[in-house]
């Protein structure tokens, strides 16, 4: 069975001045996801994972355009679509979940009429069945008597709760795909682990795929099947959750892990030294090698290819290629 | 003392507790502006049921009267006329009643033409963003550039004194203001992810535009409205001050002015301070209520 969403060598550029500056903000970018799983996409700020996921639903700004590759959504080449025609695969396909739960609602409507839209336009309910849809959804992400919560209007509820009602209002239509782009980032964290296990409950009920933007590893352990590390534009490391927590090849993805606080250690937390890369103007060669410790001659030289290490499993770095086994630990300790 | 102010502030909750669903109950009605409403509503009634009130016809002279008669408190006056007779020996009184509804119909009917075309493109702009915003603003500030009561002037000299025409040229002056402010409005509005979950959401523009755009700014645009309707009144009595407003022998406040200006010398002031002070308490308290309504809306004082 082919996958749900295959991304292959996505490009998407933002052209700014009449394109005299161009900066690759996606740059070659290719995954799959099959149905029911989770993907994690890990990376600093400006990596490119939001313009990945605003490439995959078309709602790039201005500025931006795909200019490569494809983007394959349930046998669709979704990247040479419409306007017109994408409008009819959102919303009833794809859904998305941002970060902000207090402006995601429009607080001029009541809770019903919000999650009812979708159900009412993609899914054509009327009447008392979509009263029930509703009820229903909003029971799945854990509204307490949603039968009373859904005449109220965003204003009166958390922020927990209203970014569970954006959940159910982005299960209202009954996508196969869900974007996720740092949903968790303004909520707290015992709210947090709720809210993540309100989504693994309606995807093991739905069997909905998701993209979770985030750069949260540990929610991306609890959450993700597979992860895609994203640097500069590019995904520098892609594999198993399992697998890249265990042995990272990719220096950059050690460093993550390795700046993850742990519970009890009296050290000092890692930080990743220097910024990351300015877009438009990106170093000869592998993009991290201003900040990578084991840069050699050859970092500095020419981008590295992508290798593989097992199934689904590849890096971009020259000195992993040149280890090519597990125990290499040079870049964080 | 700890405890005395903790008991103190657990009374004071209970106290404000009923006292809070009370003043909710109350709420509305209490916070309403009591000056204003005290100015504006006789106003709007003495227009609207102008034809029953004015014991005259506004038009015609009254059959047995003279040429400006003073008011019935006055030296000559009569309880007949009881504001005065005009230079045509037309009763002062129906007139000013007349008047209002001239003023009050115009104020309100030109504000909703000028905050019309302005909310429309104001939206269209702000939203549609490129080189529809940028046609849509440069018209709008070559619009402001000019003069707004020349401009006024101009089109009413071009197509003809009649009341309707004044609502749709002063529609026609006032909508870049709203068109300003709406589309300040509507960039930061489109920005904001429940519109953004709209279109992911599949939606079009159109329903974006209705359903998320126009809903939020009204607020704005009903603020905006309140405050031009004083502004519009004002610039309809300039006009007919200046002869090229609603046309005689219609009565406009601002052609009573203008009517009664030159026997304001001889002392004949009755002609000229009616109509002076009805435009000054309409204005004044269409004002007021914009004040109140902007405070009434303000989301920061809102506390949503």
């Amino acid at each position: 069975m082919p996958p749900l969403l295959r991304v292959s060598d996505l490009e998407t550029h933002y052209s700014s001045f009449g394109g005299s500056r161009v900066v690759k903000a996606v740059d070659g970018v290719s995954f799959t996801l099959a149905a029911g799983e989770t993907i994690g996409l890990v990376g600093e700020s400006g990596c490119g994972k939001t313009t990945t996921c605003l490439s995959i639903v078309g709602l790039l700004p201005n500025a931006a355009k795909i200019v490569g590759g494809h983007i394959e959504f349930a046998g669709e080449d979704l990247a040479g679509k419409s306007q017109r025609q994408l409008r009819r695969v959102r919303g009833r396909q794809i859904a998305m979940i941002l970060q902000d739960p207090m402006a995601s609602l429009n607080p001029l409507f009541s809770i019903y009429t919000q999650v009812a839209e979708p159900a009412y336009y993609h899914r054509a309910m009327r009447g008392g069945s979509l009263r029930e849809r509703v009820r229903e959804l909003l029971r799945a992400v854990r509204i307490p008597s949603p039968a009373m919560r859904m005449r109220e209007y965003p204003h009166q509820m958390s922020g927990g709760m209203r970014q569970r009602v954006v959940g159910a209002i982005a299960m209202a239509g009954g996508p196969k795909l869900i974007i996720a782009d740092e949903p968790t980032t303004n909520l707290d964290v015992t709210i947090q682990a709720q809210y993540l296990d309100v989504l693994k409950d309606i995807q093991r009920d739905t069997g909905v795929a998701i993209i979770f933007v985030t750069h949260n590893l540990g929610i991306v352990a609890r959450m993700c099947d597979k992860m895609a590390v994203m640097y500069a534009g590019r995904i520098v490391e892609h594999g198993a959750v399992r697998d890249l927590f265990r042995a990272p090849k990719h220096p950059y993805t050690k460093a993550l892990l390795g700046s993850m606080p742990k519970l009890g250690s009296k050290e000092r937390l890692y930080a990743i030294p220097g910024q990351p890369p300015n877009l438009a103007d990106l170093p000869m060669g592998c993009a991290f090698h201003p900040r990578c410790k084991d840069a050699i001659a050859q970092c500095l030289e020419r981008a590295p290819d992508e290798r593989s290490f097992g199934a689904g499993w590849t890096a971009r770095c020259w000195r992993a290629a040149e280890e090519g086994k597990e125990g290499y630990v040079g870049a964080v300790a | 003392m700890v405890s005395t102010t903790e008991e103190l502030e657990v009374a004071a909750v209970a106290a404000a507790a009923p006292r809070r669903a009370e003043g909710r109950r109350l709420g509305r009605l209490r916070d309403l502006p009591v000056l204003p409403l005290a100015i504006l509503v006789p106003f709007a009634l003495m227009a609207l049921f102008a034809n029953v009130i004015a014991p005259y016809d506004p038009t015609e002279p009254i059959p047995g009267a003279k040429i400006f008669e003073p008011p019935f408190w006055m030296a000559g006056g009569s309880a007949h006329w009881l504001l005065g007779t005009d230079f045509q020996a037309r009763d002062v009184l129906s007139r000013l009643i007349f008047g209002a509804r001239v003023s009050l119909i115009v104020g309100v009917t030109g504000t909703l033409v000028a905050g019309g075309i302005g909310t429309a493109f104001g939206i269209l702009a702000g939203y549609l963003g490129g080189w529809v915003d940028q046609v849509i603003m440069r018209v709008t500030d070559a619009w402001l550039a000019l003069p707004a009561l020349v401009f006024a002037i101009f089109l009413a000299t071009m197509v003809g004194p009649s009341m309707w025409n004044i609502v749709i040229i002063l529609g026609a002056v006032y909508w870049t203001r709203y068109a300003r402010v709406i589309r300040g409005e509507v960039l930061s509005l489109r920005e904001r992810e429940f519109v953004k979950l709209a279109e992911i959401a599949g939606a079009s523009r159109r329903r974006i535009i209705l359903r998320h755009i126009l809903p939020n700014v009204m607020n704005s645009a009903m603020v905006l409205a309140s405050l031009t309707i004083g502004v519009v009144i004002i610039a309809e009595a300039a006009l007919s001050f200046l002869g090229v407003g609603v046309p005689p022998p219609q009565p406009a406040w601002g052609s009573m002015l203008s009517d009664g200006r030159s026997m304001l010398m001889v002392g004949d002031w009755w002609l000229t301070v009616f109509p002076g002070l009805g435009i000054l308490l309409v204005v004044l308290a269409t004002q007021l209520l914009g004040d109140w309504l902007r405070v009434r809306l303000d989301p920061q004082l809102r506390n949503l």
